[in-house]
């Protein structure tokens, strides 16, 4: 570990977080006997937060928890697992065994797709949770670190078209994933059986107590900002030329996670450092991660992560020591533009032949309502498809690679379980919400569940102001850490109590703006009215093309936010 | 109150149908200059006494001698589960002392098989459960006198009454047995046996009446006992006055009734809490409760309209007047279903689709075993007098709950835990009646009349530092959070160890946040749990049991009280058989010698059983 006496170390007390992951034994803490104790559905001290590292959150059916207090019942512990898919793509045989155990042994029975790109299985009680991974090992999937203060699972834009690019691009998250992981061996020794081994783990990369906070790392490729470049710590930009990958823009330090009240946390966009050939793409993501790994703040867990690292200390300081470890030089940023962020719904046609479907599954919540077997028809599809499926970080999934003589079969079996319906809105294809209650611990209004609904009402005052065939990015997420990403829409409610939220307007289309709070702490029907008044000036007195959140910047109902560092609580 | 009186003490004759003249003048003698406030305590402890069912111990009751040899002692032997052969002994005892005999009370727990030899007179009051089973008490007498080594009883003049339930195959067997093999043995049958049923308080007290004629040939008056009173003994800890009791229930307040098993279980398991305020009701760790229930408004009303009786019709039941409704709601068996009630209810109406049930007894216990008796009145309905049904149904009798609390804890409440029996059949909604009544048609606030039913065969050990192995699947849970309450508040030293089963561990883990807290806080040194359907293969108790068997050897042999609560029909025998087969793997036990291990337990009051 290089230059410990530097001056952008944090002294202090460490957060109790930096012992928990010191004392773990490299992540193994007593696990294995919380797994033994029959007493208890969850997970004691500790282990509550080691399992994370494990791609597990302990969560309860909140909806549930003061019936059961009255029944003298402990909460109904259970936990929700997040895959480590990197670039969301899975084949056909994990897509069947990922849908078997979710029908066996979750709670809910659901296949979640989330904005980090990849699966969750909710609701896996303790009994359950080596066989998941077992199961999961089996086809070839795990879960390490894709919770935790670690790199999480590396997204990679979805982009169905640019076949090869989007091939070279994928692998690239793949390798980057891998590059990063934890190194113990705690996984596979808890909940593979695997041997334990009588030496001592090594972290070179992430160091015996992990990084300060959590990480994440995405693989963009322009046009597409499908997956909210803003919303990440790391970033590579995939730059090609004639169709093949040469090297990456590489922006540091996104994140739009915040605490309500605490005005020293905010969302914040990321820096660009500039290009990189390929070649060095490896170790500028370990000299970022180690930097940030040096630098954050342990001493305050609500100003680790590296935007704040990079405010503290200057991006210009930052940057020279990625270089400095990584042994190389960015160059001038090669030029770039995202125009959009959505999945195209729909069949496409790849540069190679193949076909790519891609639908839109609302909430991500692939499960079997009574009018739409959306499960079944994944299942269904995944025993004939002889591509993949990617999972996209709007919560969608593209069945891809086709060939043309399966086009047929695959498209009755989707339009068959009402995984292709006719009359989605274009509003509703650009909603999203992240999980939120019953499950999530931390959510503090409702999300996905309150999302179908609220989409009903913007499509009505949508109608009314003859904006059909327009949409406005909207979002919604139960709490201030951010997973629905309502910090990068043009309409982003934060979830602040129970039918509670702050709104957020002004927010652009390519999520390169942060939208500011217009109102705080308000209801459904203040939101809706609020809404309709301003959906009308727009549908009233908008420019050609202009966007929902452009026009109330331009019109100054919201004044954009610049720096977030300064700005945002203007 | 003055210590001294000025009240006018009323000048009473002896109650010679109680007492014998010499009793009564030795009982005036003691009290004679008691002040108001003594007698007051005296009543109580006397009270207590009775419902001790303790004679006083030879050193405090100052016996008038007797003329050696020449008075013959009756020696009454119960055997008893709930404690209702119990009571009928002790009727029994205060009947025979009252005509100035001697006797001598004795659970066949107590008494030395061998003993029997010296007998003269003998009475015997025996339950039968489980299928034609004895009682723990009874087991090893009854087993006893059926072998090889059992001693010829020549002189012995004996009277047996069983306890049953004529809805069991093996009804009254172990009363049966007792006379069937004490007659072997040479002894003489004084006054016919009597089996009774589960209305059983009419003819125990006939055949009490009876046995005492009878034994008035043999007995003089000249030895009676008379009572000594020693004001200001002490009263053994727990036996105060229970002023309340089955005929005299005290009309408690249901406070609260909440389900304990989460949404999706399959069982609806209810946590009772009901307030003894004021009535200076105490229990013990270990007590039922009674519970005197109404049966359901509607389920009256139905049975009215199908036998096409009128509500309001006049009935006598057990010398009460009343509506022939009230009598269904308050006086009537009308859940549990039994062969008589089949029998009388087709001798009143002629039916001959149930004579010809009746023909076949399988076949009707088959089909008594999941109806009711209104689903009998459903399939046959046919017009009968108000005064008939009446007839052809048992009294309404209390249903005992093992309490699930201790008053060291909860001090003038007392908790049940309670499975509500609440399901569909033959298109109709079934409830049990208590448990209907409890769960279901009684609001919070609802007023419930209950009694204490001591029972002295399942008790803590009285040293604190005795370890406990508690076994209590299902409902079977409720006497050990009494004694988990109680072990806490005596600081009790000792270990605990609870096996506890269900289906499922997160619907059905009954208390599980006070068992957890019992742990955390060290109470509770060890706990075991199956639960037996969240895995493919069904894993119970006893399986537990077995795991641990090695543990729970050591914890005997460290002289550990084991405790059993809950089904009777399988755990019970399940949890035997598999400590049968521990102390042979464990203790090196050859199948004899574990049967011997266990009797052991059992004879030093170590291995408890309270099942049903």
């Amino acid at each position: 570990m290089s230059d410990t006496k530097s001056p952008f170390i944090v002294e202090g007390k460490l957060a109790d977080n930096e012992r928990l992951k010191a004392q773990s034994r490299h992540l193994r803490g007593t696990i294995e006997q919380d797994l033994k104790d029959p007493l208890t559905g969850g997970f004691t001290a500790d282990n509550f937060q080691l399992i994370r590292f494990h791609g597990m959150y302990q969560q309860d059916d909140r909806d549930i928890r003061a019936e059961r207090t009255k029944q003298k019942l402990e909460p109904l512990h259970n936990v929700m697992l997040r895959a480590r898919l990197p670039g969301g793509v899975c084949n056909p045989e994990q897509w069947l065994a990922i849908d078997k155990f979710a029908d066996d042994y979750t709670m809910y029975g659901s296949i979640r797709l989330t904005t980090r790109q990849t699966f969750q299985f909710h609701g896996v009680l303790k009994p359950n949770i080596k066989l998941m991974h077992q199961t999961l090992n089996s086809v070839g999937i795990d879960s390490i670190a894709t919770a935790g203060d670690v790199n999480r699972n590396v997204l990679c834009t979805s982009n169905p078209i640019e076949s090869e690019v989007h091939q070279q691009a994928y692998d690239w998250a793949t390798k980057i994933s891998e590059h990063l992981l934890p190194k113990t061996r705690a996984y596979a020794e808890i909940w593979l059986n695997g041997e334990k081994v009588e030496t001592t783990d090594q972290e070179p990369i992430l160091g015996d107590n992990y990084l300060p906070r959590k990480f994440k790392t995405t693989v963009v490729i322009p046009p597409q900002n499908d997956v909210d470049v803003h919303a990440n710590d790391l970033n590579f930009v995939a730059i090609a030329e004639n169709g093949k990958l040469v090297g990456f823009n590489v922006l540091v330090g996104g994140g739009l996670a915040m605490t309500h009240g605490d005005k020293t946390t905010f969302p914040r966009k990321a820096d660009d450092f500039g290009f990189i050939p390929l070649e060095h793409t490896l170790a500028v993501a370990e000299a970022v991660v180690t930097t940030q790994r040096d630098w954050g703040n342990r001493v305050n867990r609500k100003n680790a992560k590296t935007k704040y690292t990079l405010e503290r200390v200057g991006v210009d300081n930052f940057r020279a020591e990625v270089e400095k470890r990584a042994g190389v030089t960015f160059g001038e940023s090669k030029p770039y533009e995202f125009t959009s962020r959505g999945d195209r719904i729909g069949w496409v046609e790849g540069i190679d032949g193949k076909f790519h479907l891609t639908l839109f599954i609302e909430n991500g919540r692939i499960l079997d309502y009574p009018n739409k077997t959306l499960k079944t028809g994944c299942r269904e599809i995944a025993k004939i498809h002889k591509g993949d499926f990617r999972m996209t970080a709007n919560q969608n999934l593209i069945v891809a690679g086709v060939p043309a003589d399966q086009k047929e079969a695959i498209e009755a079996l989707a339009r068959e379980h009402g995984l292709i319906q006719p009359d989605v809105s274009a509003q509703r294809l650009d909603s999203m919400a992240c999980v939120a209650l019953p499950t999530c611990p931390l959510a503090m209004a409702e999300a996905e569940r309150f999302l179908p609904d609220a989409v009903d009402q913007l499509d009505e005052l949508m109608a009314k102001h003859g904006l059909s065939d327009d949409s406005v990015i909207f979002r919604v997420t139960g709490c201030p850490n951010g997973c629905g990403r309502a910090m990068l829409a043009e309409v982003g409610l934060v979830g602040k109590g129970p039918g509670r939220y702050n709104l957020h307007l002004g927010g652009n289309r390519e999520g390169t703006r942060i939208p500011r709070m217009f109102k705080e702490n308000i209801t459904e029907q203040e939101i809706m009215a609020i809404l309709d008044e301003l959906l009308g000036q727009w549908a009233g007195s908008r420019e050609a093309n202009e966007s929902f959140g452009d026009f109330v910047v331009r019109t100054g109902v919201i004044a954009p936010v610049i720096n977030s560092a300064q700005d945002f609580y203007d | 109150m003055s210590a001294n009186s000025n009240n006018q003490n009323t000048s009473v004759g002896a109650p010679g149908a109680i007492l014998s003249e010499p009793q009564w003048n030795a009982i005036t003698q003691s009290i004679s200059g008691l002040s108001a406030q003594q007698l007051t305590w005296v009543s109580g402890y006397l009270a207590g006494l009775a419902a001790s069912g303790q004679a006083l111990p030879q050193s405090q009751a100052a016996a008038v001698p007797s003329a050696a040899g020449e008075a013959p002692v009756l020696t009454i032997l119960f055997g008893s589960q709930t404690g209702n052969a119990k009571g009928i002994a002790q009727s029994l005892q205060a009947k025979v002392e009252a005509a100035g005999y001697s006797s001598k009370l004795v659970s066949m727990a107590d008494y030395k098989p061998r003993q029997i030899k010296n007998e003269t007179h003998l009475a015997i009051v025996a339950s039968t459960h489980g299928e034609g089973e004895p009682p723990d008490d009874a087991i090893e007498l009854h087993e006893f006198l059926g072998t090889k080594k059992a001693p010829k009883v020549d002189k012995l003049k004996y009277a047996v009454l069983s306890l049953g339930d004529s809805s069991y195959e093996f009804f009254c067997q172990t009363g049966k047995d007792f006379d069937e093999r004490l007659a072997k043995l040479g002894g003489k049958l004084v006054v016919p046996r009597v089996d009774c049923d589960v209305d059983y308080e009419a003819e125990a007290e006939a055949w009490v009446a009876k046995l005492i004629e009878t034994l008035k040939d043999d007995f003089t008056s000249a030895g009676a006992a008379a009572v000594a009173m020693q004001t200001g003994s002490a009263v053994a800890a727990g036996t105060a006055a229970q002023v309340y009791t089955k005929k005299a229930p005290y009309q408690a307040t249901l406070l609260t009734s909440q389900k304990i098993t989460g949404r999706d279980s399959v069982k609806d398991i209810r946590h009772i809490e009901i307030s003894l305020e004021d009535s200076g009701i105490t229990y013990q760790a270990g007590d039922a409760l009674g519970v005197w229930f109404k049966n359901d408004a509607a389920l009256a009303d139905e049975i009215i309209t199908l036998i096409q009786a009128s509500a309001d019709q006049e009935v006598t039941v057990a010398e009460h007047t009343l509506s022939f409704k009230e009598a269904l709601i308050n006086k009537l068996e009308l859940t549990l279903s039994y062969p008589g009630f089949v029998k009388a209810y087709q001798e009143a109406s002629g039916c001959e689709a149930l004579a010809k049930l009746l023909e076949d007894k399988a076949a009707l216990r088959d089909y008594l075993a999941d109806r009711q008796i209104v689903d009998i009145v459903r399939d046959h309905p046919h017009p009968v007098t108000a005064a008939q049904f009446v007839a052809a149904c048992r009294p309404l009798t209390p249903r005992l709950y093992s309490i699930a609390s201790s008053q060291s804890e909860v001090e003038d409440e007392v908790h049940l835990t309670i499975a509500h029996v609440d399901y569909d059949a033959f298109g109709n909604r079934h409830q049990g009646g208590a448990s209907g009544f409890l769960c279901d048609r009684l609001e919070e606030g609802g007023e419930v009349d209950v009694f204490v039913e001591p029972n002295d065969n399942f008790r803590l050990p009285e040293n604190p530092d005795t370890p406990v192995i508690m076994i209590g699947p299902g409902t079977g849970i409720a006497p050990f959070r009494s004694f988990m309450q109680e072990r806490d508040a005596q600081g009790a030293e000792g270990k605990n160890w609870l096996f506890f089963g269900n289906p499922h561990f997160t619907q059905d883990f009954l208390y599980q946040l006070e068992w957890q807290g019992y742990v955390k806080s060290g109470l509770l040194s060890k706990i075991s749990l199956a639960f037996s359907r969240d895995q493919k293969d069904k894993i119970y108790v006893q399986h537990r049991l077995l795991e641990e068997g090695k543990d729970v050897y050591q914890w005997l042999e460290e002289g550990a009280h084991l405790y059993v609560c809950g089904d009777a029909n399988q755990m019970a025998k399940d949890v035997e058989s598999a400590l049968l087969e521990i102390f042979r793997t464990h203790g090196g036990k050859s199948d004899e010698e574990a049967k011997a291990y266990l009797l052991s337990l059992r004879k030093a009051k170590r291995y408890q059983k309270d099942v049903y």
